[in-house]
């Protein structure tokens, strides 16, 4: 008990901070028509993208003589590229659908 | 230069919340895309520009190459995708997320682990004292959560496809699946506490496995709600990367695609009127099937192009209602100009659009409007249903299980309790299909029987342009 309070006032404000962002992510999707439910998802598909950032990250603190390091380190930059890149791309496309005519 | 790549995530964290907001509406849904792509460009380039500290021009120059090369595949796949397709590839992108995720992951153990001959530690992550146990945490969930994602998204993929067409079930999946799920936990709790590094990798292929077999038993018509699920499985574990690094943009990208994504599985689940544990836990398809084939069905009759073109010519109201066939056949650029020259003569179209017609949520209405079919036309089921009464004619194009009375009549379906569109309440209906084999879920249509109803046979582009044609003679 004493340990899972100190783990919450240690992590006070990330605690909060996480809770918060589940109910921000809530209330963006609410009252969404279902015809925008997979540009959404596609949109959403994007963004998780961000995971990139680590990978960026991840190769900016490795050794240049760790091989393995950097060679795991560039699949991921490449493939959080793909998703980043393909995730939007593909989303515009199917939002350009939905011009006003 | 600390405090700026701050200010650059905090921008980028308000682009994602504000990018998503503005796509939940039809107006500014593509500028909130574009909304979240510069925020994302952003935080990518504040983190490469703004890093403190030596780093050798060896990684930079990876960096970009990968970056490079990320983005023209990419953008070259995304753009070249024919729009059926458009479900297959949000899976793929999905599961190089999570993928991203478990790599990171499986670096950092290294990192952490690792450290005898090559001294290759994160400094700040790793006090002096060993590393702390959230870390260690963050760590095996990412890499879990991310490993899950991606076999999970590529076996969606690859039912999307096609090449695994048939759900394939091992006797009591469910349980073998849960033991093997709650195996995965402890194995990871036991890697607390040793010191062999390769056990990792066994985690890691433990985890591939699971999310190949936590797909592989659900049938292909639930998998749009699996790959909403798998999304936002990715953005829990891009979370947990942000809670490694502490980094902000991270954590709000990551749960905030973890929150809206789990809401948008339950609502898509809602639209088809199946509980989420159904999807993962019950089987769709077979086990019912057997169910109507000995009731009595009656006859089948056939309607020839000309007729249905004089029938269609002098009604006044005219449904038609699309189905994933009907993209497949690509057949959505001759159903405009069918609905274009019935609307000359003086008919009145309108389409009749199912929550889940196509393979996702609102996969029709993309599949249409590129079409150029009029947005005002397409109407939600709810609104359509009370008009069935009205209508002289339903065409029902590439479509089964959205049409089967069955959802509302047999308790022994498998599709029984989903809302329906009620076309059997309008005066004629028209079915185009190319054969007389079952619908995505895999069971009979009783529709097919109901003496209302007549059968086109044909494929669906070839039997439209034909029916175009003879419309124009008349």
């Amino acid at each position: 008990m004493e340990n899972i309070l100190s783990i919450f006032s240690e992590h006070e404000q990330m605690i909060y901070f996480v809770i918060l962002a589940i109910f921000v992510g809530i209330e963006v999707i609410g009252g969404v028509p279902s015809i925008l439910h997979t540009p959404l998802m596609s949109g959403a598909n994007a963004i998780h993208g961000v995971v990139i950032v680590g990978a960026i990250y991840v190769m900016l603190n490795s050794y240049p003589e760790n091989y393995v390091s950097l060679a795991l380190g560039f699949l991921a930059v490449l493939l959080g590229t793909l998703n980043v890149v393909g995730g939007f791309v593909v989303t515009d496309r199917m939002l350009e659908m939905f011009k006003k005519k | 230069m600390q405090s700026l790549l701050s200010i650059i995530y905090l921008i980028g964290s308000v682009s994602f919340i504000m990018g998503m907001k503005m796509m939940g509406n039809a107006k500014t849904a593509r500028k909130g895309n574009l909304v979240g792509a510069a925020g994302m460009t952003l935080a990518i380039v504040g983190t490469i520009v703004l890093h403190e500290g030596a780093v050798s021009p060896v990684i930079y120059g990876l960096i970009l190459l990968a970056i490079l090369i990320g983005t023209i595949v990419g953008w070259m796949t995304a753009k070249k995708v024919q729009m059926t397709k458009m479900p297959e590839l949000v899976s793929i992108f999905n599961g190089m997320g999570g993928a991203c995720a478990a790599l990171i992951s499986l670096i950092e153990f290294n990192h952490t682990k690792h450290t005898s001959h090559i001294m290759d530690v994160v400094e700040h992550i790793i006090p002096s004292d060993g590393i702390a146990p959230g870390t260690f945490f963050c760590i095996l969930a990412g890499l879990i959560i991310g490993s899950i994602s991606f076999s999970g998204s590529i076996i969606a993929f690859l039912k999307l496809n096609g090449t695994v067409d048939k759900p394939v079930r091992l006797p009591k999946y469910n349980i073998i699946n849960t033991i093997f799920l709650i195996a995965i936990v402890g194995f990871a709790a036991y890697l607390f506490k040793v010191e062999t590094p390769t056990l990792v990798y066994a985690l890691f292929a433990m985890a591939l496995l699971y999310g190949v077999m936590f797909v592989l038993p659900i049938g292909g018509a639930d998998m749009p709600v699996v790959i909403s699920l798998l999304n936002s499985f990715t953005g829990v574990a891009a979370a947990f990367g942000g809670f490694l690094y502490g980094n902000y943009v991270m954590l709000t990208g990551g749960i905030l695609v973890g929150s809206a994504g789990t809401l948008l599985t339950i609502v898509m689940c809602e639209a088809m009127n199946r509980p989420l544990f159904n999807v993962i836990f019950g089987a769709f398809g077979g086990g019912a099937a057997t169910a109507t084939s000995t009731s009595e069905k009656g006859t089948i009759k056939d309607i020839s192009v000309a007729d249905t073109a004089t029938l269609m010519n002098y009604s006044k109201r005219v449904v038609i209602v699309p189905g994933y066939g009907l993209a497949v056949a690509q057949a959505q650029h001759v159903i405009h100009e069918l609905e274009m020259i019935l609307e000359e003569r003086g008919v009145e179209v309108k389409y009749a659009i199912h929550p889940v017609a196509g393979r996702m949520p609102g996969h029709m209405n993309v599949l249409l409007a590129e079409a150029n079919v009029d947005y005002g036309k397409l109407v939600e089921m709810d609104d359509i249903n009370p008009e069935f009464p009205n209508t002289d004619v339903v065409l029902v194009v590439g479509a089964n299980d959205v049409v089967n009375p069955a959802a509302k009549t047999d308790p022994s379906s498998p599709i029984y309790g989903m809302p329906i569109l009620d076309v059997e309440n309008a005066k004629h209906i028209i079915i185009n299909k190319r054969s007389m084999n079952a619908g995505y879920a895999g069971i009979d249509n009783l529709l097919f029987y109901n003496p209302k109803n007549s059968m086109l046979f044909g494929d669906a582009k070839k039997v439209l342009t034909e029916l175009v044609a003879e419309l124009k003679t008349m």
